[in-house]
């Protein structure tokens, strides 16, 4: 799909410039974008690397298997018809966990052996399962505590406070994720009972 | 709405507390192991700059071109209508499609108009309250084979269309005028 995306947007941009006359700008843009591409991974360098630095030591101490534990009685609002004890459960809150502190790395990894697991339960392996769409709909609505990459990007372009968005963020990303729940609770009760 | 504002002061400095006496109280070394994970945003950044050059390119050429500006009047009867900056039209679209690309338009807000200016502001809280879909409904539900996919996908829009609006709303308790 990006194949088609980056082609086409730079094709729609010259042939934008050809009318507008805006040739010159456009060869000034391709050249001063591709510099500030690296200036600005050289600022996200120091701040992604202290913030994996940092959960790192919290994946060491074991803080967060501690945490994935923590889950379970949450777990078991979200995925009623998982058994207990069932490995699913176990891939889900360490995908959980890892989502919401930014461990990207970590969190796809064990989001496929959650959906591994979960289609050993399902019944009818063609059509995502119940527990599927609301892992997935719960994923997708976004639960990163701190985008550090934000931060980094906010940084790079001279905002004066560049983590003032992390308490905004929490607040629409908490509604985010509500939404995606009781979409699924509702959608459930609605059409398949 | 002030207690928002003392969370984005206090996070970052509350984690570093509570992960360094963690790590003490588990005696864990936890300089050493601090700098074997720094290692691991090296490698991240490194797998990101390639693609960030591109889509910045690509964006930057959008720009410069003023078809962004003629994609922004395009929209802009419909977005003044029901209150939305017009300027963040294409990236709240890109967003739900891919995650490099919408970096690409993010920087070039940011560049455009600032991070402290309102467009700046909300497109960060927008950015971090959402998600984009189509790379991640892909790789998991190929991972099992599977292809009817229920209501996930409406599930998930539905999601980031809350965290959108509420985005805004916050943004304009916040910061508007």
């Amino acid at each position: 799909m990006l194949n088609y995306l980056w082609g086409g947007m730079i094709l729609i941009g010259i042939a934008v410039a050809a009318f507008t006359g805006k040739m010159p700008d456009v060869t000034n843009a391709a050249i001063d974008s591709s510099k500030e591409a690296v200036t600005t991974c050289i600022t996200m360098t120091g701040i992604l690397s202290m913030w994996t630095g940092l959960m790192k030591i919290a994946e060491s101490s074991g803080l967060i298997k501690i945490l994935s534990k923590k889950m379970a009685p949450f777990l078991k609002f979200l995925f009623p018809e998982i058994p207990r004890n069932h490995k699913a459960l176990d891939y889900i809150s360490t995908n959980i966990i890892a989502n919401i502190f930014g461990l990207g790395w970590a969190a796809t990894p064990a989001g496929i052996n959650a959906m591994e697991e979960m289609q050993k339960l399902n019944h009818n392996k063609k059509y995502a399962s119940r527990s599927m769409c609301m892992f997935m709909i719960f994923n997708m609505s976004s639960l990163q505590i701190i985008c550090v990459n934000l931060i980094a990007y906010r940084t790079q372009y001279h905002s004066a406070n560049p983590s003032e968005i992390i308490g905004p963020g929490l607040f629409a990303t908490f509604v985010s994720t509500v939404a995606g729940i009781l979409f699924v609770k509702i959608v459930e009760r609605w059409k398949y009972k | 709405m002030s207690f928002l504002i003392l969370i984005s002061d206090l996070m970052v400095p509350l984690i570093f507390v509570f992960i360094i006496f963690y790590g003490y109280s588990k005696k864990v070394e936890i300089y050493d192991v601090f700098v074997e994970g720094a290692k691991d945003g090296l490698k991240t950044v490194l797998q990101i700059l390639p693609t960030l050059i591109g889509l910045m390119v690509s964006v930057g050429i959008l720009r410069a071109s003023g078809a962004l500006s003629l994609l922004e009047k395009c929209v802009s009867p419909l977005a003044d209508a029901i209150g939305y900056p017009k300027e963040t039209v294409p990236l709240t679209f890109m967003r739900l499609i891919s995650s490099s690309a919408s970096t690409g338009i993010l920087l070039d807000l940011y560049k455009t108009f600032g991070p402290d200016s309102f467009i700046g502001r909300f497109v960060s809280v927008m950015m971090s309250s959402t998600e984009t879909i189509a790379y991640t409904m892909s790789i998991y539900f190929i991972s099992v084979k599977i292809t009817k996919t229920r209501y996930t996908l409406h599930g998930a829009i539905f999601a980031n269309i809350a965290g959108v609006i509420a985005s805004l709303w916050i943004s304009n308790l916040l910061w508007g005028n």
